[in-house]
Parts: C-alpha cells; structure tokens; sequence
C-alpha cells in the first residue's frame, strides 16, 4: 500500500480474519438448497424470516451482529416480477426492529419506517408484509430501526423479471458491500459529536505542508492553508467514518477471508453490486476486465461499458463481466478516502488469489466542492497527493476521465439545469429563505454557485487515467412513454455543520421541520442542492426518480443519488401512492441525525 | 455584598434567553403529521464527554501538578458546561476555579456560555456569575472569551486559545494561552487589579488513541502588577519556567 497511514498494529484489524465473517460464513444454509455464491436464497409466495442477534467474529473480537436469518448479509429474497408475495418478519431481537425494502414500490403501510408506516415490529413479535411485486432488478431490504443496519441487518432482493433483460449472462454473484466496526455504532455517533475528525487520518500535517511547498512553491501552499484556514474547513473531509474503525467486506467477509466466486473461461457473469455499507462510498474495479454496467438501481439503463464505478450507499449496479483468462480476478472496492478496501475474487477454481492493486491516493476536495464553482483554471488545490497529477494522466492517456469532463460540463451543465428549474414555480421544501442560512450554527457553508456534476466521476476518481462511470452515462432502456413533466419544484438545501458534526436539510433536523406536501397525483421536481463539502445518497421511498442527467426521454430512473458536494441535481417522479414516504441521506449516522423528511403524498 | 451576585447572574442568563432563537420545537418522540407512530430517528439525543487536556506535573524551581478539564452533556443546542481547573503546590491549592455554564450556539462556529463560576482552592472562596462566548476562529484556532461579576462587587475577565499543529496524524504539537483580569485587588486571593496573571504552554502529545495521548511540554506562568508583587510578598516567584509531563484524555 502506498499510502500506509495508520499503525501496522492495524493490519490484521484492516484486513480481517481470514476465517472471519466468522459464524456467518459457516451458518449451515438451511436446507432450500439453493444458494448464491454461499448467500442461502429463500424464495416462494411465502417466507419467513426471523431477526436475531449473532455472534461474530470480523476482526478477532467476538462481537454481537443484529442478523437475518442467522447470517449477515441475511438470505438473499428471489422472488418474481408479478408475484404477490407474503413475508412474515419474526423479531428476536432485544429492542423494536423493522425491515423497509429499498427501491421497491408498493403500498405505503408495507414500506417498514418505524414512525412514519407503522409502530416498528415490538421484540417478540412478527409482522407479516403482503405486497405485490410490480418491478424488476436488484434491490436490497435492510433495517429501518435505530442502528441495526450497521450492525449487519441487511440483505438482497431480487426480482427477476416477466421479460427477460435485455441482456445475456451465464452465471451470476451478489456482491455486497458493507463496513463493519467493532465498536458500538452510538459510541461512533458519541466520537463524532466530541471530535468530528476522529476517524481521519488523513489530515494535514507538516508533513503534507512541506511536500506541497517543494511541488507548489511556499507562497502557493501557505495561500492554500490560509485559504482553508479562514473557511475553517479540511479538505481532507472525505468520509466521516473510515478505515480507522471499518473493515470493508464483501459478502460478509473481509479481505483476508477472501470471497471467492467461481467461473469458467469465457463465461458472461452479472455481478449484482449491492452497497449496503452504513458510511462507506466505495470505488469498484476489477484490474483487467472490462466491466459493462447493465443496470443501475434496478432499471436497466443502454449497456456502458467502464473500468471503474463509484457505488454510493444504497445505490446498486449490476454489471456483467466476460473473464476469459484461467486465472483469479480481484475485485477491488476501496473506500472513497483510501483509508481501506473490500476485496473478493474471480476465480477458476477456488483458492486462487489476485494480486491486490494499491489503493489510490487520498483524494482532497476542491472550491468547487464549496459550490463555488468550477475554479479548476485556478486551482490552488494539489495537497498532499497527485490528483493533480493524475489529472494530466487522465488526459494524455485519453480516457473517459478528465477530457470528457470539461466537454460534459460545458454542455450536459446548462441543459440540466435549464431542463431542471425552468419556468415550474418552486419552493422551499421547510418554508425557509435559504439566504437565512448564512451563519446559521448548524450550516457551515452555503453553495454559491452549485453545479451539474453529473459529467464527472467524483472526489478521487476524474483523471485517475481509468474509465469512470458518470452518471451523466446512464439512459434508461426503456424510453418514457409519457415524459414527465413536472409542474412545481421542491427544493432542499442538503447543509450541515462538520464541526459541530449536525446534518440536516434547510439547516434544520427531522424533529424540527414540517412534512414535505406533494399531492397524489402529482408529478413534482425535487431540486438538490448539496451545501455541504461531502456527498450524501439521498433515498426517497415509494418511488423511483428520473435523474435529469440530460438524456432526454430516456433518463434513469433511481431511488437513490449520490449528490456531490456542490451540486445541484433535479429529481422528477409522478406521486402515484399515497402515505407517508421517507426522504433521507441513506448515510446512517446523517440520517439518524436528522437529515430526514416524511414526504407526505396524498 | 450579596446584592451583585443577584443582579449579575439574572443579567447574564436573561441575555442568553435574549439573544437564543426561540426554537419552535416539535415534542421529541411524539407522534406528528410527519411522523403518526413517533419519530423515525433519534436527531437530538444527548451526549457527554469529559475533555482533560492538561493533566500534568509541572517540574521546576517547584513542582507542581496542575489540572484542567471540560464536560458537556447536551444536545446541540443545549448543554451544561463543567469546567474544572486547578494547581496544587507543596500542599497548596491555587486557581481552583470551577465553572458550570449553559452553552448554545449563536453561530457556525460560535457558543455562548453563562452560568456560574466558583474559586473553590485553599484560598477564601469566591463566587461569580459568568457570561462569555467559546467557539473556533479563522484557521482553527480555539477561543474563548469570559466575564466576571463577583459577589462583592468586582468583575474579571478570562482569555483562553489553543491551537493544534499536527505534526504528523498522531504526534501533536498545542501551543496554548491563558490570562486572566480583575477589576480590583483581592488581597486574600493573592490578586492585584489589572492583568493579574498568565499561563502559557507547548505541549507535544503522541495520540496512543485520540482519547489517550500522553505528552511532554514546557509551561511559562507569570504574574503581573501587584499580582507579582503579592506572590514575591509571600516568599513565592512572580514567573516560573516549568517542565511538564502528563496526558490529555478524554471519555
């Protein structure tokens, strides 16, 4: 590793056991036979599933996971589009628990959101949800209770189509994403509000100020510390839980257990990429193989072809891969902020390893990531690392990278936003100026010129002289038989305050603000605006969103977007169910902080 | 003698309610248009933390073992505030000053604290209302701010900032100030008018853990006007240059 940032006593806590996801791994699959990639796969009209409490072992201290099934992830649900299905959820555990099925559309009292659905599930109880399944794709179900989601309460669901995918595979994996901690996720919370940082160990030190005066010059470096100084910002505020507490798994397991999926030469495998990491942001690549992305949060968008994705929390992509040499493949997901990574391989036989590429630099925000603007043509920025570098990298090798950025920006930008806000009246989502918001003491930043950022690839990743996806690619399949139009616009400012480590939309928490009201029926933009210098996937319930990324009548549909920092992105659905839906930063610990609104649709 | 004590700490609490937002906050938990079941999150519970940033002994002319610490329970827009420091010298006790402060933010980056602060060491006790401001200035620079009104009738001021160079992620490297100011001489305290006194320190800590960093240092603390002349009075030094060995820690 390159960039080797905290204690070698850490390595094996990085890394993981080797045997570990411990009694997960080895959980006997219960007899339904089949299973997916040692994942048990229940499916039927019926299913029952029991949430408990269970012993693990990640790191080589036994710990206590709230898991479904007995097994974390818990038991992949296979069922059918067009089925009704009726699942009985038995909980174990000691305190109210919920199950909510993210992405999926059905009627609102079946949505799982302790509060706003339904009292939650008291322990001792079963609750039986009965919904019909009009969708199809990758999905996943998780708690929507408390902290159980870092823990380990979440799994995958997935809903195989009446018409098959356009699309031809001959085997496929789940692979998801999660971050495990030893530590209790309230003392995570707790360490946070003392010290925001306290996971970072990638802040600026002598160190970096003497490495960036040799490559800028002292003049420039001491501007540039000045400049963030004054703001009192960090530019090394990638995530605000990592690698110091994390260890990344795929599948349960960390990188030295080392999941392993099967596969003949030359076969076509769809690789269902879940995140269901509470924190975590996750660059995925497999070095070598070419990856096709086929669909994006359950919708099939027109096939793209890349070397790397960013996955948000939340968000999943299904990708297909044609390995053809007899030899292991990696598959590397490194954290947003290189503090560590997730690793799993493709093999031909098991046993077989590939070597582990090392993880990029450590990525630093930019002005732009301010909102204010794109000030690349000035940039002080080239800290500690090479992005800047790289950038160049990115150019000579004529990637996807930084080239095609500018040629998105200059035009993807405007027709986005003209397309996005024009003309439809629009309001506040909280009924505030969002001028009030300077100074606010729980906003320590205001956009001032937000951005489209959907032609780039985000923080770390433009012109890392790989091919990136951007969510300016993605185009639905299917084109809008009725494109939306919306007739009223809702915006949200997404704000927080890192030092006092509050999120919240409209500088206010959950418990502070009114419901957002959208009548039923309605076809409504929600505008984005990300004030903040971090990304946040934000997750509306009930519906999948059109992204306005400028494909015309084939955007994407979503039903969650990472936003990054400085951007300003326009959502349009039709409400066409009614109830109370959630509308969260799917960041656990910025959810349960507030940065949550019930959208009313009636 | 009384009679300041009770106009002052009205003053100081008043001007908090005066100067805080009036939040018109929806009962936590209860059920709500937004929320019919109860609230899906928990967006405003209540923490606390004890911060001891000095807990060292002081090696010179004198030894010495000095203390100071800062609590907080609270949510984000409400917290009580305990501060606690003090030295303790050849068996004596000095700057025993205690506070316990209401905070709340008045800004991004600022908070305003009032309450009341008590001198409880081997010297006759003084009490005080408090009223003062604590937050993070431009490149990240700890302050804060404080005033005093005693109950016999005599204001003080406190000034206090640090500042945290890292070294690298873990070896830290905190110069930190402090002053304080009396509006009149408290002979029975060792104090003159003006600017009495300053402690000042560098101090270099190797986070083991964030919540676990032992360090070494050096402290200056020096006495001015008739402070000074007080304290060499008493046979003690107006200024001394101290080595210091202790730990930061934190729960």
């Amino acid at each position: 590793m390159s960039h080797q940032i905290v204690p070698p006593t850490r390595r094996r806590f990085v890394q993981g056991l080797a045997a570990a996801g411990g009694l997960a791994a080895v959980t006997p699959v219960a007899a339904r036979g089949e299973a997916i990639g040692g994942i048990p796969v229940l499916s039927g009209a019926r299913i029952d599933l029991t949430l408990a409490e269970m012993p693990v072992n990640i790191t080589g201290r036994r710990r206590i996971a709230t898991a479904i099934n007995n097994a974390m992830p818990g038991p992949i649900l296979r069922l059918r589009e067009g089925d009704d299905v009726t699942i009985n959820v038995t909980n174990r555990l000691k305190e109210t628990s919920s199950i909510h099925w993210h992405g999926v559309k059905l009627p609102n009292a079946m949505d799982g959101v302790p509060g706003l659905t339904f009292a939650g599930i008291p322990p001792g109880e079963t609750f039986t949800y009965h919904f019909p399944i009009v969708q199809s794709g990758t999905y996943w179900y998780h708690s929507h209770s408390g902290m159980q989601e870092q823990t380990g309460f979440f799994a995958p669901l997935i809903f195989d189509p009446k018409k098959p995918d356009p699309f031809h595979y001959d085997r496929e994996y789940v692979v998801v994403l999660s971050d495990w901690t030893d530590e209790d996720p309230m003392a995570v919370l707790s360490n946070l509000k003392q010290q925001s940082d306290y996971y970072n160990y990638h802040r600026r030190t002598l160190g970096t100020f003497i490495n960036d005066a040799g490559k800028n010059g002292l003049g420039a470096t001491i501007q540039d510390r000045l400049m963030w100084g004054k703001m009192r910002m960090s530019p090394t505020d990638i995530m605000d839980v990592t690698g110091a507490t994390y260890t990344f798994l795929v599948n349960g397991q960390p990188p030295a257990a080392n999941w392993t999926a099967l596969f003949q030469s030359g076969e076509r495998i769809r690789l269902r990429f879940i995140n269901s990491a509470a924190m975590t942001t996750f660059d995925v690549r497999i070095p070598s193989l070419p990856l096709t992305i086929v669909q994006a949060d359950g919708t099939n968008v027109e096939p793209v072809e890349t070397d790397e994705f960013r996955i948000g929390v939340a968000e999943t992509y299904d990708v297909i891969v044609q390995p053809t040499e007899d030899r292991a493949y990696t598959i590397f997901a490194q954290a947003q902020d290189r503090s560590g990574y997730a690793r799993a391989t493709l093999a031909t036989r098991p046993g077989l390893s590939g070597a582990i590429p090392s993880m990029d630099p450590p990525p630093l925000r930019t002005m732009a990531d301010m909102g204010m603007g794109d000030m690349s043509g000035m940039n002080m920025q080239s800290g500690g690392d090479s992005s800047e570098m790289s950038n160049m990298a990115g150019m000579d090798h004529g990637h996807a990278g930084a080239a095609d950025k500018s040629a998105d920006m200059s035009g993807m930008s405007m027709q986005g936003m003209e397309h996005g806000t024009s003309a439809v009246p629009t309001t506040n989502a909280t009924g505030i100026d969002p001028g009030s918001l300077a100074g606010h003491p729980m906003v320590d930043n205001i956009a001032m010129m937000p951005m489209d950022r959907q032609g780039e690839a985000g923080t770390g990743l433009d012109g890392n002289g790989r091919r990136v996806l951007r969510y300016s690619q993605l185009k639905a399949v299917e084109p809008e038989e009725y494109p939306l139009e919306a007739t009223r616009a809702i915006e949200f400012h997404l704000t927080g305050n890192m030092e006092r480590w509050t999120w919240g939309f409209d500088g206010k928490r959950f418990s502070e603000a009114p419901p957002v009201a959208v009548k039923l029926g309605e076809t409504v933009r929600f505008i984005l605006i990300n004030d903040t210098m971090m990304e946040h996937p934000i997750h509306l319930h009930g519906f999948l969103f059109r992204v306005e990324n400028g494909q015309g009548n084939r955007q994407p549909l979503k039903h969650t977007i990472n936003v990054k920092p400085g951007e300003k992105v326009g959502l349009v659905y039709t409400a066409d169910t009614p109830g109370r839906w959630a509308f969260h930063c799917h960041l656990m610990y910025h959810m349960e902080m507030g940065m949550f609104r019930t959208v009313v649709v009636a | 003698m009384k009679r300041s004590l009770f106009a002052t700490l009205p003053f100081g609490l008043v001007l908090l309610m005066v100067v805080s937002p009036v939040q018109a906050q929806m009962t936590m938990g209860g059920p709500s248009d937004a929320a019919p079941f109860g609230a899906p999150v928990d967006d405003a519970p209540v923490f606390y933390h004890l911060l001891f940033d000095q807990l060292e002994g002081r090696f010179g002319r004198d030894a010495g073992f000095r203390w100071e610490g800062e609590g907080w329970a609270g949510t984000d827009m409400n917290r009580v505030v305990l501060k606690t420091e003090g030295t303790v010298s050849n068996g004596v006790m000095e700057e025993g000053y205690q506070q316990l402060l209401y905070a709340r933010p008045i800004s991004t980056y600022f908070n305003l604290q009032g309450g009341l602060r008590y001198d409880l060491d081997s010297a006759p006790g003084r009490g005080w209302a408090a009223f003062g401001i604590e937050g993070l200035a431009p490149l990240f620079f700890h302050v804060s701010a404080t005033g005093y009104a005693s109950d016999q009738g005599h204001w003080a001021a406190r000034l206090e900032g640090n500042y945290d160079l890292m070294l690298t992620q873990t070896l830290i490297l905190q110069p930190q100030l402090e002053m304080n100011f009396y509006s009149k001489d408290d002979p029975s305290r060792a104090l003159g008018a003006g600017l009495s006194d300053l402690d000042t320190g560098l101090r270099l800590r190797y986070e083991i853990t964030r919540k676990f960093a032992p360090y070494i240092g050096v402290t200056y603390e020096t006495k001015f006007g008739d402070t000074a002349r007080l304290a060499r009075l008493a046979g003690g030094h107006a200024s001394d240059l101290r080595f210091s060995a202790g730990l930061r820690i934190w729960f």
